[in-house]
């Protein structure tokens, strides 16, 4: 296995353009188990750490430029405001010291259904940046996820950051574990409320050969809250509605049976998690009672 | 050859207080092992050493048509390859109590993961590969995986032509050991009862999970021998196991401890021991073998799964009538300790309580599942869960409070066991219920502050899956009961050497035994007690060895109770010898040495009314006194084959727990808020040990009730999650505060009054907290460990 050790992002595209199956590494927290456990020996492994750029990020006006290896714990720390669901996200992800080394970048590669940052990004509605010695592009991230862990990176393309727009109304991610920390997720729930577009976005995780959007479940449910005026007038989300979305949250799911759960019970699991955010988010946009992100 | 690197090295311990026992004296390892500096077994190195590598079976049940070592022979840097036609002489197998397991594996493959050749190679990275360039050849054969599969009638026997001693007593060839205990006339018992409780319990499969992987370092020495450097629970165990397959005699097989990283039993059977002596004394260089996590769960034993089938009987007074239960246990593919756990698990079957009729059967299983053996709890553990359940349901059933049912049964000091044997030291059974019982409970809804809801207070924790919904409080209480020491007439002795001298003007202590030291706190209760007996300040703890006789095993909650009596034994000869030269030297000037009891404390020979008589120092000038001694408990009986009458038992350890759970009944997760508990200990040699071992056992019982399972395919008898990704221990997160009360109640029988204490925690525990699981949610929950999908009825697949 031969090491690359780009000095600057240039350098990094040049090689991967002539190493296409060079894998890139940051913080090593998905890569290395996969290498430690002999389930990957790629031909080449291409170092990102030299390039400081990557670990850096920008509040911009609308939205926040997120460099691809900003490890979690500095999301969590300084962006909590801005990206609340990836925050909260961020703090369910492993032990302190791989929230110390690990980042969104990370998770986008590896497009694991489990990683724990899709359902907030899918919620939030970001755009993840990528680049090759032909360009860069924008990925919508509704249009990243492919196919059990398959991405919409071309073999030349390198993660560079992720654009993810500032929130404009409350937040929430929730995410089932069989232990109360440091726990693969055996579903995981996202919710953002868009007050200016009017909208509602979710993110299911681990549910689904892929991180998937519920998107009936939000049609039916923006469709629901324009009728009632709800966004003008403020008022609590009948029970009948929050059991309908959360019924077809529950719907959107295709999950499967294994060591960590079953499929009946994610699926019910998603259910109870969308109806619960929900009422937390609508319960903080109303101003009815304080806002709970968590602790810590 | 010279001595490798990251051995352990003697550990010299002073004390700024008298430090005897009693006290809690701080570990002398404790420090080295929260900072890194301790060295494990894995640490070890050896110049121009090589790495062992074992190649394991990928299938459960198989025969072995080929196995071809050519390829992985041809790679540079290996060194070795070896089969089981490279099995030095006729010895071939090994096992604690039936030598039922192959050093490797002979025509066939019983389990997955079963070793089947071994390589040694320059580098591990080129063992790995080298051994993943073995060819086998394997012809699959339908999996045993259950009772009905092993007793079917055209099932394939796991071993055939057995003739081990369980053999002919046995019901069919696939079952290792059958145990019934008879007494008293359960049909005529039944006619009183007012209610029965009949139901069928499952226990899932535990693993110890110690944290320190299977690892150890053999050496060969220039006699031919060999010197192996091992972490494991008893070194002369694995001794009389080694040495024949290597065809050496036992004194050519040197034996040290290296740093042992946890064991709770995983470590008592062999794992590599073997496999580096062959490969170290084929190549002619010492050998390193580590195992990775993904390995060591294929590496040692688990604890048996179990399906326990009871029946009690309760009169409307709430005094048990009788009982009568059926457990069966899955032993898996070798023997290992299935047989004397089958022999706790009938003979604890009944718990702490008094009932005179009952009819108890308890086997053991040869299936194709991994190999299961000694855990702590050890057949206790699994037969806590499923009388204690019923114990619940009884008392539900007659309106009456869990905790009084229970103590209206508790048995005393007196009640004869189910075997016949009279209990003959304290049984504070209902003390401790009133104890555990009494303590105060944790506030209500205690995850409110002015902040909001803290997520880290509730199930789910920073999942942060609920503020507060759908949350409700559960408590629960269970008691349990765990013999202490080796039973069934098994000859447990410990051996100690003392050895008393004076250096630098200072008398010093040395303790050398070949205890193994797997984190209990052995090597400081010796100290603590060589201080008591000897009056020193230093004493040096040897390491241990198998230069001095066998220490018994590190398990069964013995070692305080037998290699501390041992110590204790050993210094009362010494002392004895040191006044004999006191006697000697100073007789003539003061008549207390001929007429007192006379004790050593403080450095000085006093007598018992506090006169001095001397210094040690000058009693002893240059003499060097030293005792090496074996000792024993009270003896104890086999069970009849057809009763299980007999005296089996040394002594009796009990624990008594209260759980309060917060459940998030909607998405089946458990927060377990406070495991309090209270045990009967005897004598606390060194309190804050005893609270560490009780508040471990708590939390390992905890792990079994609510997350820890090895998970086995039915259909492949193949393990679905062998990493500490898949198999779930609690974090700190899940650890719930411990509030411990320590009850002393001297055994006169055993050495200062102590009680062996490890094991019985972990009993109790489990029931507590899904009999405070089932008070939150008003479910049954007759299976071990529960999951989200037992609590939300999700447990069915979509199909």
């Amino acid at each position: 296995m031969d090491f690359l050790r780009p000095a600057s992002w240039e350098e990094a595209l040049a090689a991967k353009a002539e190493h296409p199956t060079a894998v890139p590494i940051a913080g090593g927290t998905d890569v290395m188990v996969e290498i430690n456990f002999d389930h990957r020996r790629p031909e080449y492994l291409m170092d990102l750490n030299r390039i400081g750029d990557l670990s850096e990020w920008e509040v911009g006006e609308e939205s926040v430029r997120l460099g691809a290896s900003v490890p979690y714990t500095r999301i969590m720390e300084n962006l909590r405001a801005e990206l609340p669901g990836l925050a909260l996200a961020s703090h369910t992800v492993a032990s302190p010291q791989i929230r110390n080394r690990g980042g969104v970048g990370g998770n986008l590669g590896t497009a694991s259904p489990a990683g724990d940052a899709h359902p907030a990004l899918l919620a939030a509605g970001a755009e993840v940046e990528v680049a090759s010695v032909r360009g860069s592009r924008r990925i919508p991230i509704d249009d990243f996820y492919t196919g059990v862990k398959r991405n919409a990176l071309e073999p030349d393309e390198l993660i560079r950051a992720v654009h993810v727009k500032k929130a404009d109304g409350p937040q929430q991610f929730s995410k089932v574990g069989t232990r109360n920390a440091m726990v693969i997720a055996v579903c995981a729930f996202g919710l953002a409320l868009h007050p200016r577009t009017r909208t509602v976005r979710t993110g299911i995780g681990s549910a689904a050969p892929t991180p998937i959007r519920a998107k009936a479940a939000e049609e039916f449910l923006n469709a629901a809250l324009e009728e009632g005026g709800f966004w003008e007038n403020g008022k609590i989300i009948t029970p009948s509605v929050a059991k309908q979305f959360a019924d077809l949250c529950s719907a959107a799911c295709n999950p499967i049976d294994d060591v960590r759960g079953t499929a009946s019970y994610r699926r019910h699991a998603v259910g109870v998690m969308a109806r619960r955010t929900l009422t937390w988010t609508w319960e903080s946009y109303r101003g009815a009672r304080r806002v709970t992100e968590g602790a810590a | 050859m010279s001595s490798p690197n990251g051995t352990p090295t003697k550990i010299t311990q002073g004390s700024q207080t008298k430090g005897g026992i009693g006290e809690s004296t701080l570990r002398p390892d404790g420090t080295l092992k929260v900072t890194g500096e301790f060295a494990y077994s894995s640490d070890m190195w050896h110049e121009d050493m090589l790495w062992g590598q074992i190649l394991r079976s990928t299938v459960a049940h198989a025969e072995i048509l080929s196995i071809d070592t050519s390829e992985a022979l041809a790679l540079p840097g290996v060194y070795a390859v070896l089969t089981y036609d490279d099995l030095p002489t006729e010895v071939k197998n090994y096992g604690l109590e039936i030598q039922d397991t192959p050093v490797l594996a002979h025509g066939k493959v019983r389990h997955h993961g079963e070793p089947v050749a071994i390589v040694a190679a320059d580098h591990p990275e080129t063992a790995r590969r080298a051994a993943a360039k073995i060819k086998v050849d394997y012809r699959e054969l339908p999996v045993i995986t259950d009772e009905a599969s092993a007793t079917a009638p055209d099932a394939i026997l796991v071993h055939e032509n057995r003739d081990d001693h369980h053999a002919g007593h046995v019901p069919h060839p696939n079952i290792v050991h059958r145990q019934p205990i008879v007494r008293g006339d359960v049909a005529a018992a039944r006619e009183r009862a007012d209610v029965i409780v009949e139901s069928e319990y499952t226990f899932g499969m535990q693993d110890q999970a110690f944290l320190g992987p299977e690892s150890g370092l053999a050496v060969p020495e220039e006699d031919g021998g060999v010197h192996l450097y091992i972490a494991t629970q008893w070194l002369h165990s694995d001794l009389r196991q080694i040495a024949p397959v290597l065809g050496l005699p036992e004194d050519k097989v040197r034996m040290t401890l290296s740093g042992v990283g946890g064991a709770f039993g995983g470590r008592e059977d062999l794992s590599m021991q073997i496999h580096a002596c062959l490969l170290a004394l084929r190549t002619g260089k010492p050998v390193k073998i580590v195992y990775n996590r993904f390995e060591s769960f294929f590496g040692h034993v688990h604890r048996h799964p179990a399906k326990l089938h009871y029946e009690h009987g309760a009169t409307k007074d709430g005094k048990l009538t009788h009982m009568k239960c059926r457990i069966v246990l899955d032993g898996g593919a070798y023997a290992s300790a299935s047989p004397a756990v089958v022999g706790n698990a009938s003979s604890l079957s009944v718990g702490p309580y008094v009932i005179d009729d009952v009819d108890i059967e308890a086997i053991a299983l040869y299936t194709n599942n991994p190999p299961c053996g000694a855990m702590r709890g050890f057949g206790a553990v699994q037969a806590c869960f499923a009388y204690e359940a019923q114990m619940d349901k009884l008392a539900a059933r007659l309106g009456m409070d869990p905790v009084e049912f229970r103590q209206l049964n508790a048995m005393e000091q007196g009640t004869i066991m189910p075997t016949g044997q009279p209990v003959d030291s304290p049984a504070p059974v209902a003390e401790l219920l009133r104890r555990v019982k009494a303590m105060p409970m944790p506030p209500e809804r205690q995850w409110e502050s002015s902040e909001g809801a803290d997520v880290r207070q509730l199930p789910g924790g920073l999942s942060n899956t609920t503020h507060g919904e759908g949350v409700v409080r559960g408590v629960g209480y269970a008691v349990g009961i765990k013999n202490v020491g080796f039973s069934e007439g098994f000859d447990d002795y410990s051996t100690a050497k003392v050895r008393m001298e004076v250096v630098g003007g200072e008398p010093v202590a040395t303790v050398h035994t070949a205890m193994a030291e797997v984190g209990q706190g052995g090597v400081t209760v010796h100290a603590q007690i060589a201080r008591t007996e000897l009056g020193v300040t230093q004493v040096t703890i040897h390491p241990a060895d198998t230069q001095v006789g066998s220490a018994g095993s590190t398990s069964a909650s013995r070692q305080t109770y037998v290699t501390g009596g041992a110590v204790k034994n050993a210094c009362e000869l010494v002392r004895a010898k040191v006044l004999e030269i006191g006697r000697r030297k100073f007789g003539s000037y003061h008549p207390a040495w001929a007429t007192a009891e006379l004790l050593l404390e403080g450095g000085k020979v006093v007598t018992d009314g506090g006169e001095v008589l001397g210094d040690l120092a000058d009693v002893l000038e240059d003499e060097v006194v030293e005792v090496e001694e074996e000792w024993r408990h009270r003896p104890t009986e086999p069970f009849d084959l057809r009763t299980g009458q007999g005296n089996g038992h040394v002594q009796y350890s009990f624990a008594a727990h209260r759980a309060v759970v917060e459940v998030d009944t909607e998405l089946g997760l458990v927060k377990v808020i406070e495991l309090a508990c209270a045990q009967d200990v005897g004598k606390a040699l060194n309190p804050l040990s005893v609270i560490g071992q009780i508040q471990g056992g708590t939390t390992q019982g905890l792990g079994v009730a609510v997350m820890e399972e090895i998970v086995v395919d039915p259909k492949t008898a193949k393990v679905k999650n062998p990493s500490f990704t898949d198999y779930l221990i609690p974090t700190i997160l899940d650890t719930p505060t411990i509030p411990v009360d320590v009850l002393e109640l001297a055994d006169e029988h055993a050495p200062y009054g102590l009680r062996g204490i490890g094991e019985a925690p972990t009993l109790s525990s489990t029931p507590a907290v899904l009999a405070a699981i089932r008070d939150a949610t008003g479910l049954e929950l007759n299976r071990t460990p529960v999951r989200p999908e037992h609590l939300t009825g999700t447990q069915l697949s979509e199909g």
